[in-house]
């Protein structure tokens, strides 16, 4: 393994997961530091075990051995609430655009005067302002995912978890997403992501993890990643080669 | 008898000169009814709700078992509630047999496993989607609660004007604990049995058409909800 960026932040450690469902080994981390300044990306094929890891980084999913380090201490309900995560299908509930967004500042306990200029800066951060009354149900899928991304940092995340949050958006809505996540990471917020895409990786990671099998095949800053790959498997799957 | 276009006819005419007598029994039936199904909703979405978060041992059987209650034989549930509140009964000292109230408490035993079994099936659709997404934002498997109910609601209408089909329809139950007394406990559906009996079709022919209308504008109005959640994306299926 390579060295890795300096550690900030919220220390979000991993040590020895590992996770199996009949009889196949789903995840196995020896050890994994995901601490850098900058985006971190988790980059592998289909099936590897990256929205797995992820959810088991956010708390989601125990795994049956192992620890999910947060802030120097096992990750607990209090630093899941430090946390947010947007899904690569967004779920959003039934209701408005801006009472999507309301319903995570109520449980916050803002006055209703904050709340309301809360939701018009994060309206106009996602460019949504036009889309406040319309249900959210009814927004493209690219305005969905930014509805999405815009309630997780409505709770003031320190990390922010995402899952292939543009693997069904055309390169346009793939951009507008990709400047959301730069701005939320120049803010400080610590952005953990999926994704299969090499292109995103190359645009917004500070650092890569790729993930083959259920294990960490190659870590490290992007660009030594990227560019001088030293496993076989990172090799293969950045050559575009075909990689199961 | 005579013939049955003149029936038709005074009935027609029954309807359209608004017959004090029998709007009276429409207004009772409506009023039974719709009170028997908002009880329902009180208990039945609850429960429902409950069962359709809530992890324990014979939650399946319990909810085999409120399914199964959808099916209840209303003359069943009557001789139930009549053994309650007649005299010897457990409920006897409040006096309610034969009034009502007697007939809101039996449709309310039939309406609520209805209302309870679709809004497990309908919040227990929503939760699985929601579920991460929930915890995601520390929200509680009990606090879900209301959020899935709230969310959920276009669905839960529909399930309300499906008991509410079931309550207004119903004859068996109310003719046992209500006792078909003129003026105090006569419904639509006791009363078209009744004279049907007696042979005043008339009166049976315009509750009918009645009947008929309500089912027509409880089906539609579940209808135009049904297209307004397909249209907003809102459609839980």
């Amino acid at each position: 393994m390579r060295d890795l960026a300096p550690e900030t932040g919220a220390g979000l450690k991993v040590r020895g997961l590992r996770l199996a469902r009949k009889g196949s080994v789903l995840l196995d981390v020896a050890e994994l530091r995901l601490d850098g300044p900058g985006p971190t990306l988790i980059l592998g094929p289909n099936g590897a075990g990256k929205s797995l890891l992820l959810r088991c980084l956010h708390g989601l999913i125990s795994a049956d051995q192992g620890q999910v380090l947060y802030r120097g201490g096992v990750l607990t309900a209090e630093h899941m609430a430090r946390q947010a995560m947007v899904f690569q299908q967004p779920v959003l509930l039934r209701r408005s655009v801006a009472a999507n967004l309301d319903f995570v500042l109520k449980r916050q306990g803002l006055s209703r005067e904050i709340r309301k200029a809360r939701i018009s800066a994060l309206l106009a951060e996602g460019g949504l302002q036009d889309k406040a009354r319309q249900s959210a149900r009814s927004l493209s899928g690219g305005e969905a995912q930014r509805l999405a991304i815009l309630r997780a940092l409505a709770t003031d995340p320190e990390t922010l978890f995402l899952d292939e949050p543009t693997s069904a958006l055309d390169p346009s809505a793939t951009q507008v997403i990709e400047q959301m996540i730069r701005r939320a990471s120049a803010r400080g917020v610590r952005i953990v992501m999926v994704t299969h895409d090499i292109g995103q990786a190359r645009r917004l990671a500070a650092d890569i993890v790729m993930m083959q099998g259920g294990r960490v095949v190659e870590q490290g800053a992007a660009k030594q990643v990227l560019d001088a790959p030293i496993t076989q498997a990172a090799r293969r799957y950045l050559a575009g080669g075909l990689v199961t | 008898m005579q013939g049955f276009a003149e029936e038709f006819r005074m009935a027609v005419s029954l309807i359209l000169q608004g017959d004090a007598e029998l709007w009276a029994i429409v207004m009772l039936s409506l009023r039974v009814s719709v009170l028997a199904v908002l009880i329902s909703a009180l208990i039945g979405m609850p429960i429902g709700a409950a069962l359709a978060v809530a992890r324990f041992p014979g939650r399946r059987a319990l909810i085999i078992l409120m399914n199964a209650l959808m099916g209840l034989p209303p003359v069943v549930v009557g001789l139930l509630v009549y053994l309650m509140l007649s005299r010897s009964g457990p409920l006897g000292v409040l006096e309610l047999l034969y009034t009502p109230i007697a007939m809101i408490i039996a449709q309310v035993v039939l309406v609520t496993p209805i209302i309870a079994a679709l809004t497990r099936q309908v919040v227990e659709m929503l939760a699985e989607e929601y579920a991460e997404q929930l915890r995601s934002l520390g929200v509680s498997r009990l606090s879900s609660v209301p959020v899935l109910l709230w969310d959920a609601r276009l669905a839960l209408v529909t399930a309300l004007l499906a008991g509410f089909g079931r309550a207004i329809a119903e004859v068996g139950a109310v003719i046992i604990v209500g006792g078909n007394i003129n003026h105090v406990t006569r419904v639509m559906t006791t009363t078209i049995a009744l004279e049907t009996s007696k042979g005043n079709l008339a009166l049976a022919l315009a509750l009918g058409a009645i009947l008929i209308g309500i089912a027509v504008a409880v089906n539609a109005m579940v209808s135009a909800l049904t297209l307004r959640a397909e249209q907003e994306g809102l459609r839980h299926a």
